[in-house]
């Protein structure tokens, strides 16, 4: 019997080259998203600062190096689509729309954050940009994103449910289910899936039988792409060929982001189960340096633009963190609050 | 002036009603289309209302739960149905992580209006798989209200306030009183938030539920005979629990037995004594007992099944032993 090869098996570690080429966008598009990929890597810069500082607790789980996925992903969508998200969703919020300000108060646990202190990092929920969380447990926003899709569709609204998860969570039944629901019902939904090439510190070719996302997300009978994630042009035109095509109202799509989180999973996390080399390698790809070389190429930026978009991202985090500080605490006396939905607030 | 019909036309009378008044209102689930519902409750809906909103799923009650979930955020009312309560544990994750949650993890911005059948508990030799009784377990969680219609009137009326909850409502019918014929007054009025005496007495309080209130009310017809009256309390709504008609039928009769086909290790039976030393232990004149099932996977041959279940011959001995009467 001859000996048959598990090639679906074999999973790449080592970084590409990084993203280059000509970026195809006007300078104020450019900048924006720039900035936009700033603000989020000053935010969590200073988010782990602050976990240090013990100012936030609990689990905190970094979006240091996929920056250009929320941020070339959430531009291709508008303010009447749904977003459903994992714990590690603060960039995604930021990119809905939701203020700094909200995001760093919550993380703190004050009454000034989305969630008035109930949700903090992972939880992040806000009803007028149509986030709904935050989700911690893995794959278990999809059921949900299918159900928002299926909302809309049997209300003729003209909305697409973007659903964002990571590689890990395509080893859960959740996955699974919901990819079929949502095809065999043709609803607006858009899988995402952020694949760092890490379950927490399982690497996908030690948890997957195949690990090509593409493939098995196309079993499931709907269009699958996949995209360098580290490449925002990449991230956001990809993104907006998905976007497109689910909103021909034909069904669902899937898109794979190949991305790498260059921090720990959480805060807790040792990284025995990656070499140095490996993350160095990924970095050297990051998406905020690499695109800000191939703009500088193009001569549509300048080392002083550059500074002050900084600047101001810098600006905006320093002014959370203030926000966060001035913010005061809920009341114990309101601990069992929002439990049920108190009368007064029943549609 | 009533009528006679059965639980189960009582409770396809409601999702009818409810389909037929509020365009937002879809019903989701295993063969609740074509085939007409597994226990027959949404026979000739498809028809009706069409497959947008008699909406057949695949196997998947991860997924269409937490769909339903998505769904009722997303503007309808889903009524989502789990064949059984057995099922549901494929589901828990999205009801006990999502459902109950949202409302709270959000800080007040998002509530789940959705309601979840499914039938529960054993008495039809369908084996262990088949005969869980776990309502106590959903009975545990903040953010869900947990319903168990016994009566003809509450398969009737429970129903319209579920769907008109912001909240997640987590409904079980018990299997055994699908064919329970009844009257139902043209004047019925249900609520969702109070146990009801079912039967007024004055020497025992018997507590229960679901399909153990028939057990029970054939208990107190026993008792009668041998000179013993039993109040008959149906707790109806089991999250939240309403303890001030619980500590009343304590203090009217003294002596209580709790009857709930959970097994008795943390079941719900424990958490109702639990709030009867809390609520009401000096009105005792007597310890308080329990029928519930034995701690036993449920069995498949009908004597052995017998055994297992809360009967009225057991409820029967438990007050005479309250009584010093064995």
């Amino acid at each position: 019997m001859a000996k048959k090869s598990n090639a679906a098996n074999k999973v790449e570690h080592r970084a590409p080259p990084p993203p280059s080429g000509a970026v195809p966008w006007k300078k104020d598009f450019a900048h924006a998203l720039l900035l936009d990929m700033l603000r989020i890597r000053r935010m969590e810069e200073k988010s782990a600062e602050l976990y240090g500082a013990g100012k936030i607790r609990g689990f905190l789980h970094l979006y240091i190096g996929e920056e250009a996925v929320a941020v070339g992903a959430l531009h291709a969508l508008g303010p009447e689509d749904n977003v459903v998200a994992t714990y590690r969703e603060h960039g995604h919020a930021l990119m809905r729309g939701m203020p700094m300000d909200a995001i760093m108060a919550e993380m703190y646990g004050k009454r000034e954050g989305c969630a008035r202190g109930r949700g903090g990092s992972m939880h992040l929920f806000d009803a007028q940009t149509r986030l709904f969380g935050g989700n911690a447990i893995v794959g278990g926003g999809l059921p949900l994103a299918v159900g928002l899709g299926l909302a809309a569709k049997m209300q003729n609204e003209d909305r697409l449910t973007a659903c964002f998860f990571g590689d890990g969570a395509v080893a859960e039944g959740a996955f699974h289910e919901a990819l079929n629901l949502a095809a065999l019902w043709k609803l607006p939904v858009l899988f995402c899936c952020e694949n760092n090439l890490y379950g927490m510190g399982t690497a996908i070719e030690r948890a997957e039988s195949q690990t090509d996302l593409v493939a098995k997300a196309a079993a499931y009978n709907l269009p699958a792409l996949s995209a360098d994630g580290m490449d925002i042009v990449a991230v956001h035109e990809t993104m907006q060929e998905a976007v497109a095509t689910v909103r021909q109202g034909k069904g669902p799509a899937f898109v794979e982001f190949r991305t790498y989180r260059f921090r720990a999973h959480s805060m807790f996390d040792a990284e025995l189960y990656r070499d140095k080399e490996e993350v160095e390698a990924w970095k050297a790809r990051g998406p905020i340096h690499t695109f800000t070389a191939r703009l500088k190429a193009q001569k549509k930026l300048s080392e002083k633009e550059f500074l002050a978009l900084d600047a101001r991202a810098q600006a905006e985090v320093e002014a959370a963190v203030a926000f966060a500080e001035a913010g005061s605490w809920e009341p114990v006396e309101d601990l069992l609050k929002d439990v049920l939905t108190p009368a007064e607030a029943t549609p | 002036m009533s009528r006679k019909i059965s639980y189960r036309e009582a409770m396809r009378e409601a999702m009818h009603e409810a389909l037929t008044n509020d365009p937002r209102v879809f019903l989701m689930g295993e063969d609740v289309g074509r085939y007409g519902g597994t226990y027959a409750f949404s026979k000739g809906f498809l028809e009706e209302f069409g497959p947008e909103r008699i909406r057949d799923t695949p196997l998947s009650e991860l997924g269409f739960v937490g769909a339903g979930i998505g769904a009722a955020l997303g503007g309808l009312r889903p009524i989502v149905e789990v064949m059984t309560v057995n099922f549901s544990l494929l589901a828990l994750d999205q009801i006990v992580n999502s459902a109950a949650l949202f409302r709270h993890m959000s800080g007040g911005q998002f509530s789940v209006p959705l309601v979840i059948r499914m039938c529960t508990g054993a008495g039809r030799q369908l084996a262990a798989q088949h005969s869980h009784s776990l309502e106590g377990w959903y009975a545990h969680i903040p953010g869900i209200k947990v319903l168990a219609p016994a009566t003809i009137e509450d398969a009737r009326g429970m129903l319209a306030p579920a769907l008109a909850d912001p909240d997640p409502v987590v409904i079980f019918e018990h299997c055994q009183l699908f064919n329970v014929e009844g009257e139902l007054p043209d004047d019925w009025n249900v609520d969702i938030s109070s146990a009801k005496v079912r039967r007024q007495g004055k020497d025992v309080a018997l507590i229960t539920y679901g399909g153990s209130l028939p057990k029970a009310l054939a208990a107190a017809e026993i008792l009668a005979a041998q000179g013993i009256d039993s109040e008959v309390l149906d707790l109806r709504v089991l999250r939240p629990l309403d303890s001030a008609s619980i500590a009343a039928a304590v203090a009217k009769c003294r002596r209580v037995v709790v009857i709930d086909e959970n097994w008795k290790s943390g079941g719900l039976a424990a958490e109702v004594v639990a709030r009867i030393m809390e609520h009401a232990f000096w009105e005792l004149d007597a310890p308080v007992a329990r029928v519930c099932s034995e701690e036993v996977p449920v069995p498949y041959a009908k004597h052995l099944e017998e055994a297992a279940l809360p009967q009225a011959d057991k409820i029967v001995a438990a007050v005479r032993g309250l009584l010093g009467k064995e």
